[in-house]
């Protein structure tokens, strides 16, 4: 009786199942141009506008001894200055390679966040765009600093390493070759994509199950199992936000590894 | 099985695939890329930059101000140390220098006083001499004329010629003197 009732209700309210097609919402403005606009893309706007007004206000009126808000400000910037520039490349080549790094963390972090923002419940970061575009440019700017360092020995570095006996350059340059100039911007965009896009799917699976479970049964198994993704889909909510600062630190932190290995006095 | 695989290729057709991008998302990557570069690059970092080296300036101002502030204090020190010896020393000086001033001072006045002592001495011995040689000469000539009177008396007559008769006299007299200065 009880079961019946449920299977009635169940067919009354469908299970949707996340799919890929979450990120790419319809065209909502500039439909048929370049620069055509889904809410994903107006969610990027909306974040840089909010990174812009908080970075404008929080260093308008520096003064020597912080208040609350700069001081917050300072020690994000302070993150990427000391531990990740600093830290890896030393002062001089850290203060030079700064704004990129900066602009990488921040741009990630703020576009990431956005994937447990009620309202907006989708990462800025999950569609392939900004990760790619962000991958290049490290790629690029390891490339371009690898080269201005070392110009002549950068490249036969990198695919012939000193020091090792020739014939092992059969099998150590193309996976070189590979691991440097391929897998390296490769693995940064989809490392930040995926966990964008799984973390993204795990959400709307969880709470749709939960909407599923609490309006489709409506009996004892219902409530129990839909209590049991709520609680999991709140954990997972808060899981992101770790996700979506450690994502930011990793891509941060991998661009400066790589600037790192492309300065090496070894090379 | 079949029903899955058709449901595969029904998504497949009716959506993207994630990994290629497209040209809007690619144009809404680089514009927000751009738009925060420049924020810090031109804007946020050479702000903090400025604040970050205002306050190591200020900083290593204050650490060089005490330390100046502190060698002021010792230069100070040391100066008036030098100018309490120079003093001292001055006003050792000057009790050595008045010490030895008193003391001349003392000489010539005992000089002074002596000097005065020997010429009021000399003064006063020439003075009786003066008035001995006065009262020999005042007795020479009574002591005479007595001496006179009464010989007139005993002889009886006025012994008129006086310059014979003070002749006597000197004579009698300078014998006097002789036998007093033998005895």
């Amino acid at each position: 009786m009880n079961g019946l009732t449920g299977l009635v209700l169940a067919e009354a309210v469908e299970f949707h199942a996340p799919s890929i097609s979450e990120f790419f919402p319809d065209i909502v403005l500039f439909e048929g141009t370049p620069f055509a606009m889904n809410r994903i893309m107006i969610i990027r706007m909306i974040m840089v506008t909010l990174l812009v007004v908080l970075f404008w206000l929080g260093t308008r009126k520096m003064s020597l001894v912080p208040g609350r808000f700069q001081g917050v400000i300072e020690m994000g910037l302070d993150l990427v200055r000391v531990n990740i520039a600093e830290d890896l490349l030393g002062k001089k080549d850290g203060r030079r390679f700064l704004p990129i790094l900066t602009t990488i963390f921040f741009l990630v972090l703020f576009l990431n966040i956005t994937g447990i923002v009620p309202g907006f419940n989708i990462a800025g970061s999950s569609v392939i765009g900004i990760p790619l575009v962000l991958a290049v440019t490290s790629y690029l700017t390891f490339i371009y600093a690898g080269l201005r360092k070392h110009p002549g020995a950068f490249l036969r570095n990198a695919l012939f390493p000193p020091g090792v006996p020739w014939y092992f350059y059969i099998v150590v340059t193309p996976i070189e070759l590979v691991s440097t100039f391929i897998l390296r911007p490769v693995t940064l965009t989809l490392r930040l994509l995926m966990n964008m896009i799984v973390g993204h799917l795990l959400l709307v699976l969880l709470f749709s199950a939960t909407h599923f479970f609490f309006l489709g049964f409506g009996n004892a198994f219902g409530y129990v199992f839909g209590t049991g993704t709520l609680v999991f889909g709140i954990a997972f909510s808060l899981f992101e936000i770790l996700v979506a600062v450690l994502q930011a630190y990793v891509f941060t932190l991998l661009t400066a590894v790589y600037l790192q290995l492309a300065l090496a006095e070894e090379h | 099985m079949q029903h899955a695989r058709v449901w595969a290729a029904e998504t497949a057709e009716a959506t993207t695939n994630p990994l290629l991008p497209a040209i809007y998302d690619i144009v809404w990557s680089i514009i927000p890329f751009a738009i925060v570069l420049f924020l810090f690059w031109r804007i946020v970092l050479p702000r903090m930059q400025e604040t970050l080296d205002a306050r190591a300036e200020k900083i290593e101002g204050g650490i060089a101000l005490a330390e100046s502030a502190q060698k002021e204090a010792a230069d100070a020190l040391e100066k008036y140390n030098v100018l309490l010896a120079e003093a001292r020393a001055e006003a050792s000086d000057i009790k050595e220098k008045a010490r030895a001033e008193g003391s001349i001072i003392l000489a010539e006045l005992k000089d002074q006083a002596s000097a005065d002592a020997a010429a009021i001495t000399a003064k006063a011995q020439q003075q009786i001499e003066a008035e001995r040689l006065a009262a020999i000469q005042s007795l020479r000539s009574e002591v005479g004329q007595l001496a006179l009177d009464l010989a007139g008396r005993v002889i009886g007559e006025q012994v008129k010629d006086s310059k014979s008769s003070s002749a006597v006299v000197d004579r009698f007299l300078a014998e006097i003197e002789k036998n007093e200065k033998s005895k």
